[in-house]
């Protein structure tokens, strides 16, 4: 009982701090760096959701952006398609805008979250007989897959994409409380699967499959779990970019989006939480910020890419974690070499 | 405990066992022994499920165990050690116990004390518990690996070359323990190039040749056996 009532005082006072952070961001950045943010917001999340499988698993997924698009296109269906005929005919549904709003948007998650996952075993049924390189066609082939499927069904724009999704999350300090929300719950639940024995499986399905499966790991379940786990938070992450930007069309969730998020695990260090996200800030970011320079920005940023990994070649982090004790730990040893002549 | 009744591996073309028959029985030390490619891991691998047999049965305590997966076998009270250490090299020496204990997840209380019991048989661990395993000597890492095949509570332990790549001192450590498990209560069965340890710590014994057994006896008899000592014991 006193470990549940910690529990809960964590999560309400993680929350509470979000939010007291949402407000004072959304009071005190412009416009555009706000939106950025934002961006880095979902980013983070489809990151720290791919190195689930990817980092942690060690399944070499390459089709994140397919569970993206899956969870925001269904997501967004509920909201502009099905939740207006769903209301007619349930008067009581018709609550107005705070509850009606955040409800709509629950709704919306977790259909989004389920199409994702849903999309996840498919994929992850063909990991159970690839491996390497050979999963990573099946993967990306499978999340064009998705991306084209999407361009062909009318209902929901085709190419020209669905525009008009309602801003469920507000364009202010409301957005960021839902997008960072999300983040932070990728990376409890990260955190919390590391800390467990069921997590150390997940790390042994990619340390050594064999030695896995004879300690009596169900190393199938493995696999299909870490790419539910990690396609639904994807999917949350699609909801979250749709009901933001209220427009989303086929070609936001092309390959080039897939090699990026599978660059941001590389470039943290494959297993490292902290690191993907990082990672994911620094390129969603910089491009960004490397606006002034006009046409070099690409150049720029690709050659900080190769260089990162020229340096670090076991990403930023490697298999490592931020965390206090490393921190009091590197600058102790900085303080101690400092201080001798 | 454990029956093979005449089985049977191809790989492809190559019939790598033929018509094995091979009986642990509760409490022995039995081990395979032979020369190089004559099917003594293929055996293992058949036992765990990790090659399918293309004839023939195999029972573990009266239930038949053929095609039961590899994981499965574990929660039976089989440990297997695949080929070579496969310990998890990135993984502390105690999240590599723990994981030995999987199936056991939960019973902190237990796994706390099987975890003090391995450090007793080796306590070489105990002073590299936080250390990452692929940081630890051939020697460390075969212990380790033994150790956590045992934090399962297995009734019957499989061993495939356990003196792989040792110094002869640390083969006989391995070897003593080995016995020392034995008279706890566990079943063994060894896979051994090291026909004369082996046969030393071993009850039965049989000998491969060529994907089938051409003699079984009790590890004694084996020793004196004049061909056995010819063949496999370089004498």
């Amino acid at each position: 009982m006193r470990w549940l009532a910690l529990r809960t005082l964590t999560v309400l006072g993680c929350l509470a701090a979000l939010a007291v952070v949402s407000k004072l961001l959304s009071a005190n950045l412009d416009t555009y760096v706000f939106l950025v943010v934002i961006q880095c917001g979902v980013a983070m999340t489809l990151a720290a959701s791919l190195n689930l499988i990817n980092g942690i698993t060690g399944q070499f997924s390459i089709g994140h952006a397919g569970f993206y698009a899956a969870g925001a296109y269904v997501g967004a269906a509920w909201t502009v398609l099905w939740q207006p005929i769903v209301v007619r005919h349930v008067p009581l549904l018709q609550l107005g805008a705070p509850v009606g709003d955040t409800l709509t948007l629950l709704i919306a998650i977790v259909v989004g979250a389920a199409a994702a996952a849903v999309a996840g075993v498919v994929v992850g049924l063909p990991s159970l007989r690839l491996r390497g390189d050979y999963l990573a066609i099946v993967t990306l082939g499978f999340g064009e897959v998705i991306r084209v499927v999407i361009l062909n069904i009318d209902a929901v724009g085709g190419a020209r994409g669905l525009t008009g999704i309602p801003t469920l999350v507000g364009s202010g300090d409301l957005a960021f409380f839902w997008v960072f929300g999300l983040v932070l719950a990728v990376v409890a639940l990260s955190r919390n699967l590391m800390r467990t024995t069921r997590g150390l499986t997940w790390l042994a399905v990619r340390e050594d499959e064999i030695a896995a499966d004879a300690m009596g790991v169900d190393t199938t379940r493995v696999k299909v779990s870490a790419f539910v786990v990690g396609s639904a938070f994807a999917g949350v992450a699609g909801v979250m970019y749709a009901h933001y930007f209220t427009s989303i069309s086929p070609d936001v969730f092309g390959m080039d989006m897939s090699i990026i998020i599978t660059t941001m695990v590389v470039l943290g260090g494959t297993g490292s939480v902290s690191g993907s996200l990082l990672a994911a800030i620094v390129l969603t970011a910089l491009p960004e910020f490397l606006r002034f320079m006009q046409d070099y920005r690409m150049v720029i940023f690709s050659t900080m890419l190769v260089v990162v990994m020229l340096t670090r070649p076991q990403g930023m982090f490697g298999h490592g974690e931020i965390s206090f004790a490393k921190l009091k730990q590197l600058f102790g040893r900085r303080a101690a070499g400092g201080a001798k002549p | 405990m454990l029956a093979l009744r005449s089985v049977s591996v191809r790989y492809g073309a190559i019939e790598a066992l033929s018509q094995v028959d091979l009986e642990v029985n509760q409490g022995e030390i039995v081990t395979l022994i032979g020369a190089n490619g004559a099917g003594k891991s293929t055996t293992i691998r058949a036992i765990c499920g990790q090659v399918p047999t293309s004839s023939g049965s195999i029972h573990f305590e009266g239930r038949e165990i053929t095609r039961t997966p590899a994981h499965r076998l574990v929660h039976a009270g089989i440990a297997q050690s695949p080929e070579g250490r496969r310990i998890f090299a990135n993984m502390t020496v105690r999240e590599n116990l723990e994981l030995g204990a999987f199936i056991h997840h939960g019973k902190h209380e237990q796994i706390r004390q099987d975890i003090d019991r391995v450090f007793q048989l080796f306590p070489r661990l105990s002073e590299r518990v936080n250390q990452s395993a692929g940081t630890l000597s051939g020697g460390e890492q075969q212990m380790l690996a033994m150790g956590r095949s045992l934090m399962a509570r297995p009734k019957l332990l499989l061993r495939d070359e356990p003196s792989l790549g040792l110094a002869p001192f640390l083969v006989q450590q391995i070897f003593q323990i080995i016995r020392e498990i034995n008279k706890e209560g566990v079943t063994i069965l060894l896979v051994e190039q090291n026909a004369y340890q082996a046969l030393r710590v071993a009850h039965r014994a049989y000998v491969l040749g060529t994907g089938s057994i051409v003699v079984s006896d009790t590890a004694e008899r084996l020793l004196a056996n004049e061909q056995v000592q010819a063949a496999y014991l370089g004498e």
